[in-house]
């Protein structure tokens, strides 16, 4: 076999994998939070506890109703995107008019909520969620193994990550949610329902942390802290990237993940700090962030 | 800015210089002389706790409530200086005073550091900026040899003070930890009621006027993150020798959390809210240690219903009743 820099080729690429997977997620969390971020000028805090309940809204089909896999992946989405719009008509609309931070505050004492319940109903040591079986196993790449469950969870992100892109920046419902991030005050003058489009945002950014969630499942165990270490990693993400494009959030989120990979093969002990150490060169560097726009 | 604080009605009518007025002096002096005596009727390690985390929310709030600035990572310069304070106390053997001398000094220049590159975003960013770099310090504690990982620093002694006197006893410690406590609190109200503070809330509610009135506005925020920072590490390097220990906890996000609904609840911006907020909060934690996270619960709730109907907090109510800023 060859080596890499002295890197033996399995545990270059297994490091790299593991990164794209991370990246994966930081991709759809980050994006979740710019679109979110972009309409209701709120950052979600509890996005790590609704990505946490998607997981656990697909372990929960699974054992109580017999629901496999696929169902989970359709159905948590809206379940936990449901609860969102909820939680967007009934609180976070009345923040609206003061500052962004209260709307920080809100969530994060939501987030509170729901781990804690989640930990009370069912611990913390996390329960295992099988992939369907069309997934189980791998290929041999001859350089290194490639489970398929793993590949299928960088496609569908990437899919989920482009779909939304597509959704904003090539269609017209897209067009309108610009133009109401851009204005609200003169789109609503132009007859569309603001507040409803608000309400969908939300919706929809939320629906995307369970989607990823429901994706995590199989890999982490499901358990009610799984969101909320990897939230603040996000957060990160979020201040490195810049939250002005959704190509941006999508580029920054793998790219992080593949870093974070790299490092844990050449340096190991500084893989859980390195994307905080990059988020303090882009503060030295460009402030506003890789894809910000200037302030 | 201008919605953050609602509380804070206002200063009283003297200048800057003319010193307290009179009710805020009779609070300080009723506070003291209820402390003084509280630890031979309830237990003192409460206590001791109660104070520091009263410290530690009114550092909080001196950035919050007068800066304008939301930090969600103080819990890294309270659980660093926790950390530096025990390891001086333990290992290096130093006496009381200087082992919370050094976890200040380490705190402060945490704070210097990390203020730096978090000023250079507002708002929401700033807010993310201190929270991951706060969970970055959590890795580090986790990671560095001399923390003691999930065990965290036990064990460490109260030692002597100055060398002479014993106090690891809880009520000979008592007193040194409120003599602490109070002397930080006198300085965060010095600093509110200085020129400086004044300034400060002139930044909060207009950065843009600041800046054309000549003030370097990045400056005084820096100023008073570090500040901030120290004397959340006073708080934390204390709480280390009152519990004997530091540990994770004292540098996980629940903490930078918990300050925030100390502040949250006492009343941002108000110079007696922390206070109370701290003490709600660990009675709060006391009497419902053993629901395990139900804790966490009711902490959300708090938060939820605090920010939406109750923004002002209770001392920024009580302020408002009684019409004098307190």
């Amino acid at each position: 076999m060859f080596e890499l820099l002295g890197i033996p080729p399995q545990a270059l690429f297994g490091q790299l994998l593991l990164g794209l997977i991370n990246g994966s997620f930081y991709a759809m969390l980050s994006l979740g939070l710019a679109v979110i971020f972009g309409l209701l000028n709120i950052i979600n805090f509890a996005h790590g506890a609704q990505y946490m309940m998607g997981a656990f809204v697909a372990w929960m089909l699974g054992n109580y109703l017999g629901l496999g896999y696929w169902w989970a992946l359709v159905i948590a989405p809206v379940v936990v995107g449901a609860s969102g719009i909820v939680i967007e008509r009934l609180m976070l609309s009345r923040l609206y008019h003061l500052d962004h931070l209260y709307g920080l505050l809100l969530t994060f004492g939501l987030a509170l909520i729901i781990q804690g319940l989640f930990r009370n109903a069912y611990g913390v040591s996390g329960m295992p969620y099988t992939a369907p079986p069309v997934l189980a196993g791998g290929q041999n790449l001859g350089f290194m193994f490639l489970p398929n469950y793993r590949a299928w969870v960088v496609v569908a992100s990437l899919v989920a990550c482009f779909g939304t892109w597509f959704l904003i920046e090539k269609t017209r419902l897209g067009a309108y949610l610009r133009a109401a991030t851009e204005n609200p005050t003169l789109v609503g003058a132009f007859g569309i329902n603001v507040p409803r489009l608000i309400t969908l945002t939300y919706g929809f950014g939320v629906g995307l942390a369970a989607f990823a969630g429901v994706l995590a499942a199989p890999i982490y165990s499901v358990n009610p802290n799984m969101g909320a270490d990897l939230i603040i990693v996000v957060f990160a993400v979020v201040v490195i990237g810049g939250m002005g494009s959704i190509m941006g959030a999508i580029v920054t989120g793998f790219g992080l993940g593949i870093i974070e990979g790299l490092t844990r093969v050449f340096y190991p002990e500084g893989s859980a700090v390195v994307i905080f150490v990059i988020m303090a060169l882009v503060l030295l560097v460009k402030p506003q962030g890789l894809f910000g726009r200037p302030v | 800015m201008a919605d953050l604080a609602t509380a804070d009605i206002g200063m009283p009518e003297q200048g800057p210089t003319l010193g307290m007025p009179r009710h805020h002096m009779a609070i300080f002096a009723g506070l003291f002389a209820f402390m003084l005596v509280a630890p031979f009727f309830l237990y003192p390690v409460f206590l001791m706790k109660v104070m520091c985390f009263a410290l530690f929310a009114c550092a909080f709030n001196l950035l919050l409530g007068y800066g304008g600035l939301l930090s969600f990572g103080h819990a890294a310069f309270f659980g660093s200086a926790s950390y530096v304070s025990a390891h001086a106390a333990k290992v290096w053997g130093l006496t009381p005073e200087l082992a919370v001398l050094s976890g200040t000094v380490v705190a402060a220049l945490l704070g210097l550091v990390i203020g730096a590159l978090a000023i250079r975003r507002q708002g929401i960013y700033f807010a993310m900026v201190t929270l991951a770099f706060a969970q970055m310090i959590f890795f580090f504690s986790v990671q560095a040899p001399f923390t003691g990982g999930e065990d965290g620093i036990q064990a460490v002694p109260r030692g002597r003070l100055l060398g002479i006197l014993d106090i690891s006893a809880d009520r000979t410690f008592y007193f040194f930890v409120l003599a602490v406590t109070f002397a930080g609190l006198l300085v965060i109200y010095r600093i509110i009621h200085s020129p400086f503070g004044h300034i400060l809330k002139a930044i909060r509610e207009n950065e843009p006027r600041s800046v054309s009135l000549g003030y370097r506005v990045n400056r005084y925020k820096l100023a008073v993150f570090v500040m901030s920072a120290t004397l959340a590490g006073l708080a934390g390097a204390t709480k280390a020798l009152v519990f004997q220990l530091a540990s994770l906890t004292d540098v996980y996000w629940t903490m930078s959390g918990e300050v925030v609904l100390m502040a949250l609840l006492g009343g941002m911006g108000t110079v007696f809210g922390p206070i109370a907020g701290a003490a709600i909060v660990v009675t709060l934690q006391n009497y419902f240690a053993t629901f395990g996270a139900w804790v966490t619960v009711i902490e959300g709730v708090v938060f939820v219903v605090g920010v939406l109907l109750f923004r002002e907090g209770i001392v920024g109510v009580l302020s408002r009743w009684l019409r004098k800023p307190l």
